[in-house]
């Protein structure tokens, strides 16, 4: 009996796995298997919803079909790089030929005009909405500091940014177009008058957020911090750098992820809305286009569009992570 | 000795929406260069509004603060506060913490190799060596307390101002960080004038105790000089009858002569702006 008992000790003993194995199944199961079988059953609904909802121009695309999409869509971005190297190959060669034939030539360097391809168009909304955000940031954040810091100053701006923030950027864009196009007369334009357009309204929705975060982080420190500052007799340019930005970094960046999730969706809209490069106006060009792939391509985008987003959203929260000392903040 | 500071006759009233309230009525104290003074008192009876006022974080209705031959208007340095829930800066490590103080207070004085030796000096004061470099969330709440004192007393003040310090703390842990109070006390003789409500702890360490009535309009009730020899031990004190003796008035005082007769609805503590986080809390 002994021996029995000891024999199956023993073998228990062999077959039980380690405990660092089984926290590692555990934490697999949690947080790989369990989202897997998420996508899967929404692929087969998808795929499923697709094949029943019949359009004038075929079917709803499925995952299937936005797979292939993507494909081609990359295929399509390869071919335009070719086209474009070639075509400054045969520019070179022909300003070589006639250097050749007449020394004093000068050879002029013309610009591709080819097509954007759908990763131009990604690269182009990207450059955008980064940009339209910092410039956002560099006005609001300071701001809200100051209203932040400053009763009388909040008194004065709050009812200005509560009348402005319920406002849709969009409703901006056609003003924005006209100031633009009023002011912003070069004859070398360093920039596109519509990648301002489109920057404007990102910075035009990114504004509220920020400034009201970071106000309400700034008038929300303890204030004991602010008593030891105040015995401490630090000025207030060091107050502001020593005590009031570290301890409102959080709020801070609670107010740019905000700013960022609505920079995005919008962004896309104001591209579609005035036909400014980016992904919104590939959306809207394959539309317009019309083809039996439309859909298709126009779902590939969709995926694309949330994809990156979620990517902003997790590169902001690295960001937090990465400056911030609460880390229990930027931990959601 | 001289008198250092001379709290002469303060009165402290309050605007709330209610019409004003008188939470200080003529409060008025000397205390001697190198003297630790006690205020003791109910909650809510306006020890903090004096240390407050002390501090230059509120300023007097009536009367004023002079702190060797000058009027106290504002905040400073020279008046080093240690703070009830310790106040440090958490994205700041202790040593950071102190070195905030240092900089700032003899950042055109010292050298950088000195303020690093006085920042280390102070902490290795207050037995927090070996912990400089932890930020508060990873050190305990006596820990958190000592790197306080030690950014108080880096200041090198006048006059050291301490709210309640341990009374956040365990009554173990406050054992020990009075004893260590009482050491740094020792070797600094330090002007110090500490709140508290443990009777034990301001005989253990005060030289003069005093007595706060309730409020409203509250004031010094009764000051208690504090005779016993120094250095004290504890557990040789708890034996003495003059320690006894002492205690027993301090507590004739608190719960015969200014019995606090608590309602049964509580009524809201009033006070407005800084000090306390709650009031709550120093019930």
């Amino acid at each position: 009996m002994t021996t029995a008992i000891a024999l199956f000790r023993k073998l228990e003993g062999q077959f039980e796995l380690p405990r660092s194995a089984k926290q590692f199944i555990n934490s697999f199961v949690r947080n790989a298997a369990v989202p897997f079988v998420g996508i899967v059953v929404f692929l087969m609904l998808w795929s499923f919803a697709a094949q029943n909802i019949e359009t004038s121009l075929g079917n709803f695309p499925g995952p299937g079909t936005v797979w292939e999409q993507f494909g081609s869509l990359y295929d399509e971005h390869v071919a335009e790089r070719e086209k474009e190297a070639e075509f400054y190959e045969r520019q070179e060669e022909r300003n070589a030929k006639r250097l050749a034939q007449d020394p004093t030539y000068e050879a002029k360097i013309r610009a591709y005009t080819g097509k954007e391809t759908f990763l131009d168009q990604i690269v182009t909304s990207l450059i955008t909405v980064m940009s339209g955000f910092l410039l956002a940031a560099v006005v609001a954040i300071p701001l809200g500091i100051a209203i932040g810091l400053s009763r009388t100053l909040n008194t004065a701006v709050n009812p200005i940014i509560q009348i402005f923030k319920p406002v849709s950027p969009l409703a901006w864009l056609p003003l924005v177009t006209m100031v633009v196009s009023a002011l912003y007369v070069t004859p070398e334009p360093l920039v596109p008058k519509s990648f301002l357009n489109s920057m404007i309204t990102v910075t035009l929705c990114c504004l509220w957020p920020m400034a009201i975060n970071t106000s309400v982080g700034v008038a929300s420190i303890d204030s004991n911090l602010v008593n030891v500052s105040r015995v401490l007799r630090l000025p207030a340019l060091k107050h502001v750098q020593k005590i009031v930005i570290p301890a409102s970094i959080p709020m801070i960046f609670t107010g740019m992820r905000l700013s960022l999730g609505i920079a995005w969706m919008v962004l896309i809209a104001a591209e579609m809305l005035a036909q400014n490069p980016g992904l919104g106006k590939f959306v809207w060009d394959e539309f317009q286009n019309g083809s039996s792939d439309s859909l298709g391509r126009i779902m590939s985008a969709v995926v694309v569009i949330g994809f990156i987003g979620f990517l902003l959203d997790r590169g902001m929260l690295q960001l937090q992570r990465l400056v911030s000392w609460d880390k229990a903040s930027a931990s959601r | 000795m001289s008198v250092i500071l001379d709290i002469s006759k303060i009165d402290m009233v309050f605007d709330t929406p209610k019409g004003p309230f008188t939470a200080l009525k003529e409060v008025d104290l000397k205390i001697q260069k190198g003297e630790f003074v006690s205020l003791i008192g109910h909650s809510g009876c306006g020890k903090s509004t004096v240390l407050n006022v002390v501090a230059g974080l509120y300023q007097a209705s009536r009367g004023g603060v002079i702190l060797n031959g000058r009027e106290v208007s504002e905040p400073g340095p020279e008046r080093a506060v240690v703070f009830q829930n310790h106040s440090l800066l958490p994205w700041l490590t202790a040593y950071q913490n102190v070195e905030l103080a240092v900089k700032q207070v003899f950042g055109k004085t010292k050298s950088k190799a000195e303020i690093r030796d006085w920042v280390e000096h102070n902490l290795t004061l207050v037995h927090m060596d070996h912990a400089m470099h932890k930020r508060p969330d990873e050190i305990s709440g006596g820990m958190k307390q000592r790197v306080g004192i030690a950014r108080a007393l880096s200041m090198q003040p006048d006059i050291l101002l301490m709210d309640e310090p341990f009374g956040a703390l365990d009554a173990l842990t406050r054992a020990h960080m009075q004893d260590s109070l009482m050491e740094i006390q020792n070797d600094l003789n330090n002007t110090v004038i500490m709140i508290t409500h443990d009777v034990d702890e301001a005989v253990l360490l005060s030289d003069r105790i005093v007595m706060m009535t309730n409020g409203p309009a509250a004031t010094i009730g009764e000051i208690l000089d504090i005779t016993l020899e120094r250095p004290r031990d504890r557990l040789g004190l708890a034996e003495d009858p003059e320690y006894t003796h002492l205690r027993s008035e301090v507590l004739k005082f608190l719960y015969e002569k200014q019995r606090k007769v608590e309602p049964i609805r509580q009524k809201k503590t009033i006070k407005p702006g800084a000090g306390k986080r709650d009031a709550a809390s120093a019930a």
